[in-house]
């Protein structure tokens, strides 16, 4: 009994302190890791917060977007050109799924919507393997993916460059929603979508600008997972990595979605490493939904999520 | 509102039109052969050559020779996703049609053992090349179950046996660190008994890594690995898992001449995201890769150049595609042991068996069917249904795979036993009582 | 007009308050249960018992334990996967430690279990709601699988890492193992998916339900009004798991045969949440129909092809299925928003005055 509680709460810390560089390692690792997830979770929170539906087809649309870019560089394209033409497919994606599944399903209750996203995942799921095929295919947008050395920590580029992206893309957004006209008539819809209506604000409108928003963090996100994994079904999977940090930062927020990523990806990577080989190893999966549910107990609608308001 | 309308009307219709799988009679002259696979899904870059590999061989047959002893094959392919769901589906749909099946390729673990406790019920073979349950290669207790050419416990001890090898000799090994990642699942885990049993005989540290399905966020393992700094890494994964490990192992600066994949990690679709970091990555395998081989040849010529083809044609030849040639040639095989016993017409269900148990695939046979050097000579007996083959190992150059070393044989006197251990439980766990071999012909 | 629903008076509460109170009703359910439990053994084949019924019936029996929980007491739940392994696992310790015991008492013993867990479990529900809660659920779907994986004392220390369905008889026939036929499995599944909904359907119109149903409504009114949210929610995640522990043994006993813990990933926890929403959240006829509609458009679509005589390559096949099947959720939804259950009830409404519009 004495030796578990050695082995869970004494030997981790102190294999921390005993190599300081590997802890650096790990923790820049997690940061990293962190932020990939960030990105995803960005897309669920920009149309949450701006059309009250949980987007449960978030991790498809990333893959669509990567299968996308990289169906059209394979077919020759240069990179800019495919870039510019997968945005305008995620613009046009946008545009449908506003006419064909949000407009005849305006008000109806959160779970309805969130059903609705479901049958758009499976609808995405086949197309895009049906437009572009099933195979792993390689995506390379000229950044490498190996590592040097800075002060005996071995930092890798490509994650380097997804965390600038990362917070680059995480600013704008922040700016878009709090200072632009547009960001304030989408948090409006997100209040009420009723109310929105009445002072003027075009609903349809706003879909539209919002799910694109959401198809080009998306293309960010597909590009980044996709250069690190090569761009297959799987990518999809991302989602599910990428809902402990939504709920750990709040469904609504976007800087929430940062630190809630920086916090999972960092506690996920270090619960792995140091107490994961005490029982196994793999934790890493249900350790961050623990984690994310931890910080729930205190804050019941995460970090920086809107208070909910209940009344009777 | 017409759109309603048209709904309801859709599912009225759909619960009237009553889908019954249609049976259609069998023709004279054929046997049909169900083809599992999983050209969509998450496993679909592995899936899809293995289908092609395996679609191309039988209907090259078809075309060249008119079947087996004039006896033609009827395939007909059953998406499975991967699914262990779908394949129960597509096994009962396809398990009595046109005259019945003759035998299955389950094509997935989860779908085998599924598949394990009807094939003695159903009578119908179950072949899991190289995959599925290790402890029914013991005949004895699973008559119906075949593993041949070899198992997963096998390779494990081929893969030590290669890595003493270059190590400069089995005791060499002694204070060497070998580490084990493998995908968080039973086909992952079924490595460690034998990987464990090794370390103890040879004295090289073994570290068990698990990777949690699916596997797609690599980091905190290959910081391990990076601490650990071990000699060899062995790795059992599948699907994303093959991909990014190898990335991540690029990533690191890891010698990618000391990390051996098993064979469902070994192929191109794994080593195409990391580009040239894969350079020098190994795996294990049972046959040849490569276009080098009458048979391909042939291939080109019968199936393609007539356009009866599924796959594109610049696939031909790669590590999956041949496994499927190789799981088909294994089939056919079998059908013409069989009807030399039997006679030249479509067989039953339990002639087939007796054909997979009695398979003698020599070098000679290998060398008439257009496959020489391809892969290892099989012989399966009553009790041995995993012909305990020998293990080859491959290494990426960039742009193929190339066969870099010899025929490695299995540790046979460490697996044996563990085996017919394994089968005696699994066995009891399904109510089966063990045949006796000397009394069988 | 189908048949006159007036005129048929009661003299008694208990006749009353009955779940069919119109005879004819009565009789209609009573011939649905006799040409299920008679008609279909004789008349499916194989296929269709093995493939498309028993299926439908397990993943019903989940459905109607989800729609307890998420349907009438408003906590949306992520966890069934999770609940219908432990449910899994539980019964195949029970009856490997004891083989002489009732395979569907070790059934409902898994079931207990699987209660206990859920109640485990439910317990952030006092704090979260809402989808924060479904993805909280999560952690119990995620920490569940793993665990089976890792400890080996789940599995008897199989080297293979499966649970298999030991043979067992009841009443000298054989019901689970490879003997066992698929009419008796059926007929297995069907009784104890027929009790559930029985009972299912008592819970929901007692006070047990509307405690649900005033917590899912307004929860803090309804605590004003004196329904303790601790115990409410709590029983509908004990009894939610419940029946999703017995659906997740019979899974494995009476369908599948053989499971590894990748059978009740969360692909399955999806699935059945699904069924709940399609087939209409509160509604016990809902679950039924929910779970039809995820089990047997599949199959139709699979078949379709062939009905129709096209040959299209799989994968093909498989893609256009995905994107019909999509595309009918959307359909669906945008048609009736409230699901299968509405619809009907929607369609027995203008039955009642047909041929009159209103």
């Amino acid at each position: 009994m004495l030796d578990l509680l050695h082995a869970v709460l004494v030997a981790p810390f102190k294999d921390m302190a005993g190599s300081p560089t590997f802890l650096v390692e790990v923790l820049i690792g997690g940061l990293a890791a962190g932020l990939m997830y960030s990105l995803v979770a960005l897309g669920f929170v920009l149309i949450y917060k701006a059309s009250g539906v949980f987007n449960f087809a978030q991790g498809v649309m990333v893959l669509f977007a990567a299968l996308t870019l990289v169906g059209l560089i394979e077919r020759g394209a240069p990179l800019v050109v495919a870039l510019v033409l997968t945005t305008a497919v995620m613009v046009a994606l946008a545009f449908a799924i506003e006419r064909v599944v949000l407009r005849p399903l305006v008000n109806q209750e959160q779970i309805i919507l969130f059903m609705a996203t479901i049958g758009l995942n499976f609808f995405l799921e086949g197309f895009g393997e049906f437009a572009w095929g099933s195979d792993v295919k390689k995506l390379d947008v000229g950044i490498p993916d190996t590592s040097f050395m800075v002060w005996g920590v071995q930092v890798n580029r490509l994650e380097l460059t997804a965390a600038i992206t990362a917070a680059v893309l995480v600013a704008i957004m922040a700016v878009f929603f709090q200072r632009t006209r547009v960001g304030r008539a989408l948090r409006a819809v997100a209040d009420d979508h009723e109310a929105a209506l009445s002072i003027g604000i075009p609903l349809n409108t706003i879909w539209i600008v919002v799910w694109s928003v959401a198809g080009l963090v998306a293309i960010v996100a597909g590009i980044m997972w996709g250069a690190k994994s090569g761009v297959q079904f799987s990518l999809s999977l991302i989602a599910l990595k990428a809902l402990p940090v939504l709920i750990l930062g709040g469904f609504t927020s976007v800087p929430g979605a940062i630190v809630g990523g920086l916090i999972i990806g960092t506690g996920e990577k270090l619960a792995e490493v140091y107490w994961g080989p005490l029982v196994g190893g793999a934790i890493e999966n249900w350790f961050a939904y623990m984690l994310a549910l931890a910080f729930l107990l205190v804050r019941p609608q995460g970090l920086f999520g809107e208070k909910i308001i209940e009344r009777v | 509102m017409t759109l309603r309308r048209v709904m309801i009307a859709l599912l009225v219709a759909a619960v009237v039109a009553v889908p019954l799988a249609g049976t259609v009679s069998a023709q004279a002259k054929e046997m049909f052969v169900p083809s599992l696979v999983y050209r969509t899904g998450p496993y679909a870059p592995s899936g899809t050559p293995f289908a092609n590999g395996m679609w191309d061989y039988l209907t090259m047959l078809n075309e060249r020779d008119g079947g087996i002893n004039g006896v033609k094959l009827v395939v007909e392919e059953c998406e499975t996703q991967y699914d262990t769901k779908q394949g129960v589906e597509c096994y009962e749909r396809l398990k009595g049609k046109s005259g019945g099946a003759v035998a299955f390729n389950p094509l997935s673990t989860g779908i085998t053992y599924q598949l394990i406790p009807k094939a003695g019920v159903d009578k119908i073979v179950v072949h899991s090349m190289g995959y599925g349950m290790t402890a029914a290669s013991d005949g004895r207790w699973f008559p119906w179950v075949f593993t041949f050419p070899t198992t997963y416990w096998s390779q494990a001890s081929s893969v030590v046996r290669y890595i003493g090898q270059q190590e400069g000799g089995l005791e060499k090994l002694k204070g060497k660190k070998i580490v084990h990642i493998y995908h968080n699942s039973p086909y992952g885990k079924e490595a460690n008994p034998t990987l464990e049993e090794l370390a103890q005989k040879y004295g090289f540290e073994l570290t068990l890594l698990a990777v949690d399905h699916p596997g797609q966020e690599q980091k905190a393992t290959w910081l391990q690995v990076r601490r650990l700094n071990p000699q060899w890494v062995y790795m059992s994964g599948w699907g994303v898992m093959n991909q990014v490990a190898v990335k991540e192992a690029a990533a690191i600066n890891f010698p990618m001449d000391h990390f051996i994949g098993n064979w469902w990690s070994a192929s191109e679709a794994d080593v195409i995201p990391a580009g040239d970091g894969a350079k020098g990555y190994k795996g294990a395998t049972f046959h040849a890769p490569g276009t080098a081989f009458k048979v391909h040849a042939d291939i080109v010529k019968f199936v393609y150049d007539k356009g009866k083809n599924i796959g594109p044609k610049d696939k031909i030849g790669e590590a999956l595609y041949n496994r499927g040639v190789v799981n088909a040639m294994y089939m056919t095989e079998v059908f013409r042991t069989a009807m030399a016993k039997f006679g030249n017409k479509p067989l039953t269900t339990e002639q087939v068996r007796w054909g997979y148990e009695h398979l003698n695939l020599t070098e000679a046979r290998l060398d008439q069917v257009g496959l020489k050097g391809f892969t290892h000579a099989v012989k399966v007996t009553c009790e041995d249904h995993e012909g305990s083959g020998p293990v080859l190992i491959q290494q990426w150059d960039g742009k193929k795979w190339n066969v870099v070393s010899e025929w490695i044989p299995p540790m046979k006197e460490v697996v044996r036993p563990k085996l017919e251990a394994a089968a005696i439980e699994e066995g009891k766990k399904l109510g089966y009582t063990a045949r006796d071999c000397s009394k069988e012909n | 007009m189908i048949y006159r629903e007036a005129g048929q008076f009661k003299s008694t509460y208990a006749s009353d308050q009955a779940v069919f109170p119109i005879l004819q009703d009565r009789v209609i359910a009573g011939l649905v249960l006799v040409a299920a439990v008679i008609a279909v053994p004789l008349v499916a084949n194989e296929y269709w018992l093995q493939a498309v019924l028993i299926p439908f019936l397990i993943y019903a029996l989940a459905a109607l334990g989800l729609n307890l929980l998420t349907g009438y007491a408003g906590q949306v739940s992520l966890g069934t996967g999770g609940f219908m392994a432990v449910g899994a696992y539980a019964a195949f310790k029970i009856t490997s430690a004891f083989p002489g015991l009732n395979i569907v008492v070790a059934f409902l013993l898994a079931g207990l279990a699987a209660a206990l867990v859920g109640v485990l479990f439910g317990i952030p529900s006092l704090r979260i709601k809402g989808f924060y809660l479904a993805v909280a659920t999560l952690a119990a779907q995620f920490f569940l699988i793993w665990l089976f994986n890792k400890v080996a004392w789940f599995t008897n220390y199989a080297s293979s890492g499966t649970i298999t369905a030991p043979p067992r008889r009841m009443l000298g026939i054989m019901v689970t193992g490879p003997e066992a036929t698929a009419p008796v499995r059926y007929l297995v599944a069907l009784g104890l998916v027929a009790l559930f909904a029985v009972i299912a359907k008592n819970l929901v119109r007692g006070r047990v339900g509307r405690s649900w149903m005033a917590i899912r409504d307004r929860d803090i009114a309804a605590e004003i009004i004196g329904v303790r949210p601790l115990r409410t929610k709590l029983l509908a995640f004990a009894i939610s798991s419940f029946f999703c522990g017995v659906a997740g043994a019979e899974y494995v006993f009476l369908y599948l045969g053989s499971a590894e813990t990748l059978a009740f990933d969360i692909n399955v926890s999806f699935l059945v949440l699904f069924m709940v929403i399609i087939g209409g959240l509160g509604s016990v006829l809902g679950s039924f129909l929910g779970a039809a509609f995820i089990v047997m458009v599949p199959i139709l679509l699979t078949n379709a092809p062939h009905l129709l005589g096209l040959a299209m390559p799989v994968a093909l096949q498989k893609q256009i299925e995905l994107m019909v099947f999509g595309g009918l959720i959307v359909a669906f939804l945008i048609v009736e928003p409230h699901g299968l259950a509405r619809l009907w009830q929607v369609a027995k409404d203008k039955l009642r005055l047909w041929p009159f519009p209103y």
